[in-house]
């Protein structure tokens, strides 16, 4: 498996992410620095990590979304190439426009850092197809923008479709309908708040996100 | 050309930050403040010969997040008219 994982200045789990990807894969990722403007060809997965891109001036993944790579990445992602961003990286994915909605400041204002308890709401994506149905996982969250929102008939659609890919177990953040992570309408672009990267290892107190990166292999 | 835009959150869309100001005039017992929303206020220096149209263009495009936010685009002239 051929991936990549985008560095912007101020992402911090670019690492985190490309040890992830190296464990399951045996294959070191490309660091892709974001002012570069292709990508390596033959890439299977592309990772946008978490993390501050650009101190997240303006909005939360605003002035990633509109970076120089970032062309690269959405002309990727409409060949097929799955694309998985997780916190910053689900910020950066709406901002684009690949994923529909946004992501606010979460409701009661604090930064939100703790294990949080998920379902697994579809596991017959690109994504999820190692967790079994309706599992129940633990992974952990941090983060101060994670309060998706979206108007009624975009969560509507989104419920219907199955594109609801995670849900928080219960209220953390004010998401609307508890949504931590969704899909596109083709399948192969993921967003979601919390860190499976940070659940992959006993020592990391669990190991709950590996088979997040075990399903990338198919 | 100083050109000032205010972005606003939408209509029912939750301000967490305005209701946490709003907490904490009430906390300084200042009454009959009914509601707080906050935004923000960008200024740009322009050359003359760009017009409102590019100026919209910036907002769609970056300036403003319109799925949970509005703009509001202030020209000189419409600052002047205000002022008179």
């Amino acid at each position: 498996m051929q991936s990549a994982v985008i560095v912007f200045p101020g992402s911090n789990c670019d690492r985190d992410m490309a040890v992830a990807l190296e464990t399951v894969s045996g294959q070191k990722p490309h660091m892709v620095w974001h002012g570069d403007s292709e990508l390596p060809p033959g890439l299977d997965v592309v990772a946008i990590p978490g993390g501050f891109s650009y101190g997240d001036y303006l909005r939360s993944g605003a002035m990633a979304s509109r970076s120089s790579i970032i062309k690269a990445v959405i002309e990727a992602a409409g060949r097929g190439v799955r694309i998985l961003g997780i916190c910053n990286g689900f910020q950066i994915l709406t901002e684009t426009g690949l994923l529909p909605g946004a992501l606010m400041r979460n409701r009661d204002i604090h930064f939100v850092c703790k294990d949080a308890e998920l379902e697994v709401a579809n596991n017959a994506t690109l994504f999820t197809s190692r967790y079994p149905e309706n599992a129940v996982i633990s992974i952990p969250v941090a983060h101060h923008d994670g309060n998706y929102f979206a108007d009624s008939d975009i969560l509507d659609r989104l419920e219907n479709e199955d594109r609801v890919v995670f849900r928080y177990r219960s209220e953390i953040n004010g998401s609307s309908r508890n949504i931590a992570g969704i899909i596109n309408e083709a399948g192969n672009v993921l967003g979601m708040m919390p860190h499976p990267e940070r659940a992959i290892d006993k020592m990391h107190g669990g190991t709950d996100g590996l088979a997040l990166f075990e399903s990338l292999l198919r | 050309m100083k050109v000032r835009i205010f972005v606003t959150l939408k209509d029912g869309v939750l301000d967490p930050q305005g209701k946490a100001i709003h907490h904490a005039l009430e906390s300084l017992d200042f009454a009959g403040v009914n509601d707080v929303r906050a935004g923000k206020l960008i200024e740009l220096d322009v050359d003359p010969s760009v017009g409102r149209d590019e100026i919209d263009r910036m907002c769609d495009k970056l300036l403003a997040n319109t799925v949970i936010e509005n703009y509001e685009i202030e020209l000189p002239e419409t600052a002047q008219e205000k002022a008179s």
